[in-house]
């Protein structure tokens, strides 16, 4: 009773307000470029010449139409897609494999391996690219979704390894010796105990990794410079360029470029928030 | 133990080890032996350290580093604000879990789109001057793009904006493992909200606060390519006053076609992530150890 008392003494005070206040503006500040971003794509070329901040008065959806049908944006979200989608898959089956030796085996060199494997995620990649182009353009590799895909795959790797090890310590021995003694070995072991019993973790790596080459810029615009090849973000690069001055349209293109990811950002915010926490080293 | 189950384990690590190898294995290997020669199309002769006499001297890679080093300064305001909200989220007001929603939303949208829609708003005559000037603030509607003295500083302020959200997230899921009844017990001998904060929540969230610190540090040296990227145009301009040292490396690559002097700032740039990686694991290991604690 007490308590409650305190709490709607509390909530009368002008410093709950101030917080409130604090909370309102960081929001506004969060959501600005979001809202400018929407608002802007809905206006004719020359209502924003006169009105920059406001709702449109005409709402128009023509640069939609345009993005659409008239730029290359479809295309390169299929590239983004293919490479997130053979970078993460070819991860995640090298890293599960490896981690599981790493958490249930004994070898010589595990506890090395896991130390230079956990290392290489605070090594940038930018250290890594002059030899791989180099290489990449001896072997005709440049501009081909498997060079790209092996390099993201790659880059994510260590932080999977990561990931999974720690997790895989975390499961119950007794599973692995009633396993055991029921015949199964290590590979079926991994696929039918190990990874069913880690797909919340599975799942958070999935997200990460895939929002990591989804969102690179750096290793896209020097591997894939076939405009063929190019993936959302390097299109991204070359659309701002081209249409500099047309700013609602550019405004339309970045709406649609980052409505995949809000709309999987809302419909697993847990996911991605843990994922995120857990791979901020990236 | 039988023959097979022997050599499994190394079955099983043999790919790992393999991709490794070759996405950072041979590149770290190669940087360094390509930092000596002079690189012509894939190989050149030995010319001892004359990529590293000519990168030293040149004033434009100082320029750069100089550049990522001002871009530190961000660190603390990116502590302070979120360390702000993430207190105040914690106090669980009316809608806590939908603010924090929302503010963790910078760090969903990817930096080259994030970066061309600040690039428009930041225009000498885009929204955001047209509010400063209807504010009477017109001292404040800077060229925040076009102006060589201004645009690093633009993106800064980006970085900030960006990055913080991953500090109140961190913050924020700390301060909600914390035991509470020390919190409580502050409130009970009358500690006012401050004393709260300052002697109760700030020393446990110490590692935390180190953590995020090294992170955004790493961050700032060797991660801001696609900010400088968009913003600067790709050339890191107006001018050279966007240059940072991945841009360089990128410059001297693909533009220039000089891979030993792009080997070089490379290896010097993976000397420096070795520094970090001694203090990013003694900070990684306690927040665990605090985290099972």
């Amino acid at each position: 009773m007490a308590e409650r008392l305190d709490l709607l003494a509390q909530r009368a005070r002008p410093d709950q307000i101030l917080k409130h206040g604090i909370l309102v503006l960081a929001t506004l500040v969060a959501l600005a470029p979001s809202v400018f971003m929407i608002l802007t794509s809905l206006k004719s070329q020359q209502e924003y010449t006169f009105n920059k901040v406001g709702l449109p008065q005409d709402v128009v959806f023509e640069h939609f139409h345009n993005v659409l049908f008239d730029s290359g944006f479809l295309g390169w979200m299929v590239n983004s897609i293919i490479l997130a989608a053979g970078a993460v898959a070819l991860s995640t089956v090298v890293s599960c494999l490896g981690a599981y030796a790493i958490a249930r085996m004994q070898f010589v060199g595990r506890g090395l391996l896991f130390s230079i494997s956990t290392s290489l995620m605070a090594v940038p990649p930018v250290v890594m690219i002059v030899p791989l182009f180099v290489l990449y353009t001896q072997l005709s590799l440049i501009s081909t979704y498997q060079g790209a895909i092996i390099i993201y795959a790659g880059l994510i790797t260590p932080f999977s390894v990561y990931l999974l090890t720690s997790f895989f310590r975390t499961l119950p021995r007794e599973i692995f010796e009633s396993a055991r003694i029921d015949g199964a070995g290590d590979f079926l072991i991994l696929l039918k105990i190990v990874i069913p019993l880690s797909l919340p973790a599975l799942l958070t790596l999935v997200v990460v990794n895939a929002l990591y080459v989804w969102n690179d810029l750096l290793i896209a615009i020097i591997f894939l410079q076939d405009d063929a090849k190019r993936t959302l973000m390097a299109g991204i690069s070359v659309f701002q360029g081209r249409y500099g001055d047309q700013i609602p349209l550019t405004m339309a293109g970045m709406a649609f470029a980052s409505a995949p990811m809000v709309i999987l950002y809302l419909a697993f915010q847990k996911h991605y928030i843990q994922g995120l926490m857990a791979g901020s080293i990236k | 133990m039988n023959h097979s189950s022997r050599f499994a384990p190394y079955l099983y690590v043999a790919p790992l080890v393999a991709l490794l190898l070759f996405v950072f294995g041979y590149p770290l290997v190669r940087i360094f032996e390509f930092s000596f020669k002079m690189v012509r199309g894939i190989d050149g002769p030995w010319i001892g350290l004359r990529n590293y006499d000519l990168v030293l001297s040149q004033p434009l890679f100082w320029e750069s580093v100089r550049h990522n080093l001002l871009l530190l300064l961000a660190v603390p305001f990116m502590v302070v604000w979120s360390l702000l909200i993430a207190v105040v989220l914690y106090e669980r007001l009316k809608g806590w879990k939908l603010y924090r929603v929302v503010l963790f939303l910078p760090y969903i949208l990817a930096i080259p789109i994030i970066a061309v829609v600040m690039k428009k708003m930041f225009q000498f005559n885009g929204p955001v001057n047209e509010l400063l000037r209807w504010l009477s603030l017109d001292f404040l509607a800077l060229d925040w793009i076009g102006s060589s003295d201004v645009a690093l500083w633009t993106v800064m302020l980006l970085i900030i904006w960006r990055e913080s959200a991953l500090g109140i997230i961190l913050f924020l899921a700390r301060l909600l493992s914390l035991d509470e009844s020390l919190i409580e017990s502050a409130k009970l001998e009358g500690a006012s909200w401050w004393q709260r904060l300052w002697y109760v929540i700030v020393p446990q969230m110490k590692v935390v606060i180190e953590f995020y610190v090294v992170v955004s540090v790493i961050t700032i040296l060797s991660a801001v390519f696609a900010y400088v990227f968009m913003i600067g145009g790709g050339r890191g301009g107006p001018g050279t006053s966007t240059m940072v040292v991945e841009l360089y490396i990128f410059n001297a690559l693909i533009r220039t076609s000089l891979p030993g002097i792009a080997s070089a700032v490379s290896v010097l740039l993976f000397l420096v992530s070795l520094l970090l990686i001694v203090p990013l694991f003694a900070v990684r290991r306690r927040a665990n150890e605090e985290e099972v604690g």
